[in-house]
């Protein structure tokens, strides 16, 4: 992807980079088009068009990245970086499924520019289990508990959930309920989702 | 989302002279809006933005200024809350749950916890409605969004509308909560301009719709909220915020009410402060309803008496006249239950 400016870190060959590989070379022309834009520093050449440098540490990563200025965080996250952990839902704000952690604060990163998060520390779903693959406590909380169906808004409620219990909201179920409010789940798994982060809060804890 | 000229503000003077720049160039407004805004949390901007309600030309991202804005500072005179502190800074801020409750449940009850975490408190008192004719670009009709085109809501579904401070032009609900608190609290905003600082009476900033709904407070081009200020009270210890609404938690208040009392050893109301949420287009204080305590045992009777003054003036249309008898009984419950505070 040419937008990528540092290449090649990607672990390893997504469902969505297989798919957008094995598209239609209708695709081709529009990133053509965007690798020949100049990367404009906007202090200098106020051109709306123009691709804007934005630094991200993404799980642990850095990453240089040249976005059209209107690019969310959460477009950064998905379409950039190749990291389709964080959901689309509502893309206003409205259901949490874009939930990561910017600065280690819970985040809506559809309602965050990606050139307002430049220089910040990124988490995402993807970063979220250890690096030899044991589940964050939280993950085999929302296991353990049946804490899902479809699954949608699962990463959103994740992280949301890690951030609430470290923020110390998750004392009790209205507490939990009350600071998970911003986490709409459309297969109404909230009973669920309350005793998951019941469980991971005391190992998280501990 | 349509294109814009992004730029970051290292300082606050650069900041609004970026914005008197933006403006210099474009002098246009578009959808009634000066061509150029400041971004902080962008929580209501970048969602206006994406509904096309909002069109600027121009962002000056602030959130570079935050370590310079955001400080909270509690003395025995005065809480000082930089602007570009979060929601979620100021609710949890143990000193001002203390003291200033109103204040913290005010932010508490409002948004989600992700939009705490990134709103700044100067954007939050900026937001704008939800009135829907606003928000959705199908309806032509709105005199916020598109200054003469009329009003889509006087005739349409007006449930959410207010039914104080509207005028024939425009009765779209102002719908923050922490609004209401600063009103109640007598705060003081610190402005930065293009011509320097300057502080103005929070109940000043916002403008009643009357025949130009599209300007919504008196802030001037280029100016930036760098700072509220809460003079410390008798009554500020003896505070509530009361928000009713369809939804338990995340969601707009039908109606809500930041209520302090100084109240006497002897159980006399000496100082009442009472600002309502979600049923005018500003944030509204009830004076009228405030004398009416003064020297008063506060019991459920006098609340009552005081909270029909609240809605003296209230117009009802055709979907919200149920927000008069809620919003009466939501003041009288707030009174009743900070009278029985201890402080």
């Amino acid at each position: 992807m040419p937008e990528h400016l540092d290449g090649d870190d990607k672990p390893s060959v997504s469902r969505r980079r297989f798919l957008g590989a094995t598209a239609s070379t209708a695709a081709l022309p529009f990133m053509g088009a965007s690798a020949a834009r100049a990367v404009a520093d906007p202090a200098v050449k106020p051109d709306p068009g123009a691709l804007l440098n934005v630094s991200l540490t993404i799980n642990g990563k850095d990453h240089r990245l040249g976005l059209d200025v209107r690019t969310t965080l959460l477009d950064a996250l998905r379409d950039h970086v190749g990291l389709t952990g964080s959901k689309k839902g509502c893309d206003h704000g409205q259901c949490g499924a874009c939930t990561v952690h910017v600065d280690g604060q819970r985040t809506l990163s559809c309602l965050t520019l990606a050139a307002s998060a430049h220089g910040r520390v990124i988490e995402t779903i993807e970063g979220l289990a250890s690096t030899d693959g044991k589940l964050h406590p939280m993950q085999q909380a929302f296991i353990d508990n049946d804490a899902f169906q479809c699954g949608y808004c699962t990463p959103g409620q994740i992280m949301s959930a890690v951030g609430c219990v470290k923020e110390g909201h998750a004392d009790n179920d209205d507490a939990i309920r009350e600071y998970m409010s911003g986490n709409l789940c459309r297969c109404a798994a909230y009973p669920n989702i309350v005793a998951a982060i019941n469980q991971a809060k005391t190992q998280m804890e501990g | 989302m349509r294109p814009f000229v992004y730029e970051r503000a290292a300082t606050s003077e650069v900041a609004t002279q970026a914005i008197r720049a933006g403006i210099a160039t474009d002098t246009a407004p578009r959808q009634g809006r000066y061509p150029a805004e400041f971004l902080a949390g962008g929580t209501n901007l970048l969602d206006l933005m994406k509904l096309d309600v909002m069109q600027p030309a121009k962002l000056i991202d602030i959130t570079g200024l935050t370590q310079a804005h955001s400080a909270i500072l509690v003395s025995p005179q005065a809480l000082r809350l930089g602007a570009l502190a979060k929601m979620s800074a100021v609710a949890d801020h143990p000193e001002i749950i203390k003291n200033f409750p109103v204040v913290a449940q005010s932010l508490t009850l409002a948004a989600s916890a992700q939009l705490r975490n990134m709103a700044s408190i100067g954007g939050n008192v900026l937001q704008r409605t939800r009135c829907s004719y606003f928000r959705d670009t199908s309806w032509s009709a709105c005199n916020k969004r598109n200054p003469g085109s009329g009003c889509a809501a006087l005739d349409g579904y007006n449930r959410g509308h207010a039914v104080l401070g509207a005028s024939k032009d425009c009765i779209a609900t102002y719908p923050g909560d922490f609004a209401q608190a600063l009103m109640a609290l007598d705060a003081v905003v610190t402005v930065l301009g293009p011509d320097g600082t300057r502080t103005v009476p929070f109940s000043d900033l916002h403008r009643a719709p009357g025949s130009t709904p599209n300007v919504e407070t008196t802030l001037r081009p280029g100016d930036v909220i760098t700072a509220f200020v809460i003079p410390a009270a008798t009554w500020m210890r003896r505070s509530l915020y009361m928000k009713i609404r369809d939804r338990q938690s995340y969601q707009f208040a039908l109606a809500s009410a930041a209520v302090a009392l100084d109240i006497d050893d002897g159980g006399l109301v000496r100082q009442a402060r009472i600002a309502l949420g979600g049923v005018a287009t500003v944030p509204w204080r009830a004076r009228d309803a405030e004398a009416a305590l003064v020297g008063k045992k506060l019991d459920p009777q006098t609340a009552e008496s005081a909270a029909r003054l609240a809605f003296g003036g209230a117009a009802p249309r055709e979907h919200n006249a149920f927000k008069i008898a809620l919003g009466q009984k939501t003041v009288t419950r707030a009174l009743v239950q900070a009278a029985t505070l201890e402080v």
